[in-house]
């Protein structure tokens, strides 16, 4: 499982700059950035190197930060590899609250990332069906939240 | 109880006696203070008139300006060869104001203030450390004769000096405290750091008043310190301390009804409502002859809470007081007081009690928005649950209001914090519709 970080943010404009500025500040490099909107705030989730340390950056810098476990998944790069994925997790009756995906540089597959209800149980139903679940190390080196 | 035979009079006994006392006082002001007798010949009100209590409600009102034109000794309807002590109000909200008490005054403020120590649990063998500071706030000297009037040993020890107050309390044995409750929780803090807990000493009790405190730091004081926290309640131009307080079930203040006549309106139309609704709290002194006020309007908010207390006493009780007019909005032609709005938010987990009421004009009618801090803890990961929490928000403010006004989720921190009184409203309704 992986340390993703949610943060809270009313929609005004500079407002996500400030945000990744005082990351960058922070020296934390992140992995992915994915933001869901309404029209009032945004709730800005983030996949990062060092999770635990960023909390800290952001709370530092004024921003209310929330941490949640999300799983990662390297989804074969083959048409229905995603739908594979999603009914193996449908089949176990969980719910997938949301998912959003970006692409390793290194390897030849996507990963995907999701926010389910019982993310253990989400692990084991992947793993029953041979998809591979990346773990914090997998996804980047220090400060983990190993699987 | 210290004065069971007012304490606990029956009530059609105590409205009797009322209005008799209320028919004295109103001919003793309107032949003694000019402002009285002016502002009675104006409005056509003549003080022999007054039947019964209800009449009361026609009397004209008495308001803090009155007792600052009146400066310095303007109001006092004795000579000052009668007077025999001087205070004076704060003045955090303008200009000092003085007030004066006769010997019986003083007298009367005694068994008032011993009433409220016999309510906290206090009695002859206590050992009372005052720390109310002693001066022109009536604080300190009014609970001091008090807590001597009940027999107290009574260490007039006045505020300040945290280290010394909590090392007097350690070493003279104090079972009962009187302070302000922040200064309380001061002292709590402080004993800490020194190596005492408070809890482990035989303080049993605590008399908090002079600023408004809420219910969590009731439960914080009695928590810090091992005490059952007592709120009493008094403003200087009605008597200082002793004017109202709780008693053991901790559930309303009683009003000393034989010396006070307390009345709640509405802050708008300035009539009476029924118990049980909220209003400004109006008192009118019954007994006092240094400086009597008349249906004096106290700006600070309350109301009745109805029914009998199962302490015995039959005077009726005030509920901890929850704002001040100076903070009442009118919207949409409806009194509301932001304090309501903070109350709804303290019991609604996620939210911090943060907040600010913003005020504008769509087209004839006004808007409000009420800026809701999230929680800096709330697990605000999933938009649906921000939306449920907004959604509960709004519905428990609306229902706390009954008007409907709509709710912002803002930033954790993000309202801006203030030293002294917080900047709870915006009002942006004369620069035109949005």
């Amino acid at each position: 499982m992986i340390k993703q970080l949610s943060v809270f943010l009313e929609n005004n404009p500079g407002r996500l700059a400030q945000l990744t500025r005082a990351l960058g500040d922070g020296g934390i490099n992140m992995r992915a950035l994915m933001v869901a909107d309404t029209a009032e705030y945004g709730v800005v989730r983030i996949l990062c190197d060092e999770p635990d340390r960023a909390v800290a950056v952001l709370e530092e810098a004024g921003f209310g930060v929330s941490v949640s476990q999300v799983i990662a998944v390297e989804v074969p790069d083959r048409p229905g590899g995603l739908a594979d994925v999603l009914e193996s997790l449908d089949a176990e009756g969980l719910n997938v609250e949301y998912a959003y995906c970006f692409v390793e540089p290194k390897g030849t597959a996507a990963v995907d990332i999701f926010r389910v209800d019982d993310p253990a149980r989400a692990q084991q139903a992947l793993e029953a069906i041979g998809v591979q679940v990346v773990s914090a190390t997998g996804l980047y080196a220090p400060d983990v939240a190993s699987a | 109880m210290f004065q069971p035979e007012y304490e606990a009079m029956e009530r059609q006994r105590l409205e009797g006696l009322q209005l008799e006392r209320l028919k004295t006082a109103l001919i003793r002001v309107y032949e003694n203070v000019p402002m009285y007798r002016t502002k009675y010949d104006e409005a056509g009100f003549d003080p022999a008139s007054l039947q019964s209590l209800a009449d009361l409600a026609s009397v004209p009102f008495t308001i803090k300006d009155d007792m600052r034109a009146c400066y310095p000794y303007g109001m006092f309807a004795v000579p000052m060869k009668d007077i025999v002590r001087l205070h004076a109000s704060s003045g955090t909200t303008g200009q000092v104001t003085v007030v004066g008490y006769t010997a019986g005054d003083i007298d009367r403020w005694a068994d008032l203030m011993a009433r409220t120590f016999a309510a906290a649990g206090a009695g002859p063998e206590d050992i009372v450390q005052i720390a109310y500071g002693y001066g022109l706030f009536t604080g300190g000297l009014g609970a001091h004769y008090g807590s001597e009037r009940l027999g107290c040993s009574t260490i007039p020890i006045s505020g300040g000096n945290t280290k010394r107050q909590v090392q007097v309390m350690k070493d003279f044995g104090v079972t009962v405290l009187a302070a302000t409750p922040s200064y309380a929780l001061l002292m709590g803090e402080t004993a800490l750091e020194m190596g005492i807990d408070i809890r482990d000493l035989p303080l049993k009790a605590g008399v908090f008043g002079a600023e408004p405190w809420s219910e969590n730091m009731r439960l914080q004081l009695e928590d810090v310190l091992g005490v059952k926290a007592i709120d009493i309640y008094g403003l200087s131009e009605v008597l200082g301390p002793g004017v109202a307080s709780e008693c053991e079930n901790q559930h309303g203040l009683h009003v000393n009804e034989d010396h006070f006549i307390v009345e709640i309106v509405d802050p708008a139309t300035l009539q009476p409502v029924p118990d049980g609704e909220t209003g400004e709290v109006v008192f009118t002194t019954i007994t006092k002859e240094g400086i009597p006020v008349i249906r004096y309007r106290t700006r600070d908010i309350s109301r009745i809470i109805p029914g009998e207390c199962s302490c015995g006493r039959t005077f009726r009780r005030i509920e901890r007081i929850s704002g001040r007019t100076d903070d009442m909005l009118i919207i949409r032609g409806v009194n509301v007081f932001p304090s309501q709005i903070e109350q709804v938010l303290t019991g609604i987990p996620g939210v911090a009690p943060h907040y600010q009421v913003v005020l504008t004009k769509r087209g004839s009618l006004d808007h409000v928005e009420v800026h809701v801090e999230v929680g800096a803890d709330f697990a605000f990961d999933e938009i649906k649950a921000l939306e449920r929490l907004q959604k509960r928000v709004k519905a428990e403010i609306v229902s706390a209001l009954a008007i409907s006004i709509d709710v912002k989720l803002v930033e954790p921190k993000s309202i801006q914090r203030s030293e002294g009184k917080a900047k709870r409203v915006v009002d942006l309704r004369s620069e035109g519709s949005k």
